[in-house]
């Protein structure tokens, strides 16, 4: 049974993830007032792409088309380890979150060379700050995980996410998971271009990190490129909301109904952080990104400590 | 041990990183602030004995001090110096954050080492205690802005009032009110010395103290 609702959690995951972004735009429309685009704006862009050709600069190498779809597998393969909320992942093993983040980093790889094979000067800022960030970002992201295992001594994302009970959250480890949960959500932001660390709708160069990488990038390239990301606003959503709605009630139709639920929610808070909080100064950042360091170091200091 | 001791121990650990993360003056004294309505409660959570009208008289009166009336004076001499943010500390924002964990990781290990009655609840609050007393120490050496050094000064008194809930009986709370009165006078003359310090140079900077000529 648990393999059959890790393959719905994938089928819906691969189905329902250009939602998340129509959802985060959506709000922002609404909370300044306008009606904004369609919830499914994001199905008619990658569907318009696809019809597209796609223009390569005399410059490139090749690596331009290479990176979007190593993008895609990438973030396909974290996919399937990830399990959200009470649903295990397709794969579980001892330290797969290791694996799952350097799918990321080889994801980001990929997207960075792709960037400076265009030879263009934007993108290879945007490419040396996208890398900048990430190195800051990951240590978050994988002390935060460790303290999550830490207290059931489960080192893989299924057993550890299993593990995030109700009881779990109100008994002793509740505090350290909460700054963990924190710690995911600067991650989160962060890893997915979202405000305050960068702005995903902005139109000026000089200030973009990860739009900057993909300015080149045409057609079935850029269909790629977006359908990736938002692969990936899901599959990092879902390490958030494992956390942050601890419901395991045993039947996985509920949990899966639950998680899902819970990603919408996510994606409709992002909306909401993105129209209230301001960008932080692109020196500010890297202090940003430390402080989800120094959050997860705490709450493996605080777990550690109590086993 | 009890969540919500442990809730509110994370929050004082997270408070102290804030100080030393935030470059806002005014924030940081909010946090100092807080600190101190948090202390109060710590103070009557870890009572074991059945709470009488004392406790809670001295731990509202300490409250009313340290997160009122020091806040206000500290909130007048800013307004008066006119600074708003502490632009280029000694130690940076991200090297004090980072610093703030080792110093973590020192009061945990010293904690974890001192002889005491053991109480699990205690050992978290005492290194709780040392930390806050450490922050407070950063602060005052790791700050150029004479206001925040003050700031630090307070982190310290808080780290020394949980210091002594750890030993929690009402005498300690007593000899507590003593040392506030200390800290209230030290406040009171270190506000002066801020007033005075950016009338005569403009400024608050206090490293620059050190250069002065006759």
């Amino acid at each position: 049974m648990a393999v059959l609702a890790s393959i719905v959690h994938v089928v819906l995951a691969l189905a329902l993830a250009p939602l998340l972004p129509g959802i985060i735009n959506r709000v922002k429309a609404w909370v300044a007032g306008r009606r904004g685009s369609p919830l499914l704006q994001a199905y008619r862009d990658l569907w318009k792409l696809l019809q597209r050709g796609t223009v390569y600069s005399r410059t490139t190498t090749g690596l331009i088309v290479v990176g979007p779809v190593v993008g895609l597998a990438c973030v396909v393969a974290a996919l399937l380890i990830v399990p959200l909320g009470g649903v295990p992942g397709l794969m579980a093993f001892s330290g797969d979150f290791l694996l799952m983040a350097y799918l990321f980093g080889l994801m980001r790889f990929v997207t960075i060379l792709a960037a400076l094979d265009t030879g263009s000067s934007f993108e290879g800022m945007g490419a040396s700050r996208e890398a900048f960030f990430s190195a800051l970002a990951e240590p978050a992201l994988l002390l935060g995980l460790a303290a999550l295992s830490v207290p059931s001594g489960q080192f893989s994302l299924s057993a550890a996410y299993a593990s995030v009970t109700w009881a779990a959250m109100t008994s002793t480890v509740g505090p350290a998971w909460l700054l963990v949960a924190a710690a995911l959500i600067i991650v989160f932001l962060a890893e997915n271009a979202r405000i305050p660390v960068d702005d995903p709708n902005t139109h000026l160069e000089l200030t973009m990190i990860h739009e900057a990488m993909v300015l080149d990038h045409g057609g079935p390239d850029l269909a790629m490129i977006q359908y990736a990301a938002s692969l990936k606003l899901w599959t990092l959503g879902a390490l958030v909301v494992g956390l942050l709605v601890p419901v395991r009630s045993g039947w996985w139709c509920v949990d899966l109904a639950v998680g899902v639920a819970g990603l919408f929610a996510l994606a409709a808070m992002v909306g909401v952080i993105e129209s209230t909080i301001a960008r932080l100064r692109l020196v500010r950042v890297p202090q940003f990104l430390v402080a989800a360091s120094v959050l997860s170091i705490l709450a493996l200091v605080l777990v550690t400590r109590q086993s | 041990m009890n969540l919500w001791l442990e809730l509110i121990l994370v929050s004082l650990i997270l408070a102290n990183l804030h100080l030393l993360g935030s470059s806002r003056i005014n924030a940081c004294i909010r946090t100092v602030a807080l600190q101190a309505v948090l202390l109060s409660v710590v103070s009557l959570l870890v009572q074991p004995h059945p709470i009488g009208l004392r406790l809670p008289l001295l731990a509202a009166a300490s409250m009313a001090i340290k997160a009122g009336l020091l806040p206000w004076l500290l909130r007048r001499a800013v307004r008066e110096a006119g600074v708003q943010t502490e632009v280029e500390p000694i130690v940076g924002f991200t090297t004090s954050l980072l610093l703030g964990l080792g110093l973590l990781g020192v009061a945990l290990h010293v904690a974890d080492r001192l002889p005491m009655a053991d109480a699990d609840g205690a050992r978290f609050l005492v290194a709780t205690a040392l930390f806050t007393v450490l922050i407070g120490l950063l602060l005052i050496v790791g700050r150029r802005k004479a206001v925040m050094q003050t700031v630090g000064y307070l982190a310290m008194e808080n780290g020394i009032y949980a210091f002594g809930l750890a030993f929690a009986v009402q005498e300690p709370l007593l000899v507590e009110m003593g040392v506030l009165l200390d800290v209230f006078v030290a406040v009171f003359v270190m506000g002066i010395a801020i007033h005075h310090i950016s009338r005569e140079f403009d400024h608050i900077d206090t490293d620059r103290l050190s250069a002065l000529k006759d």
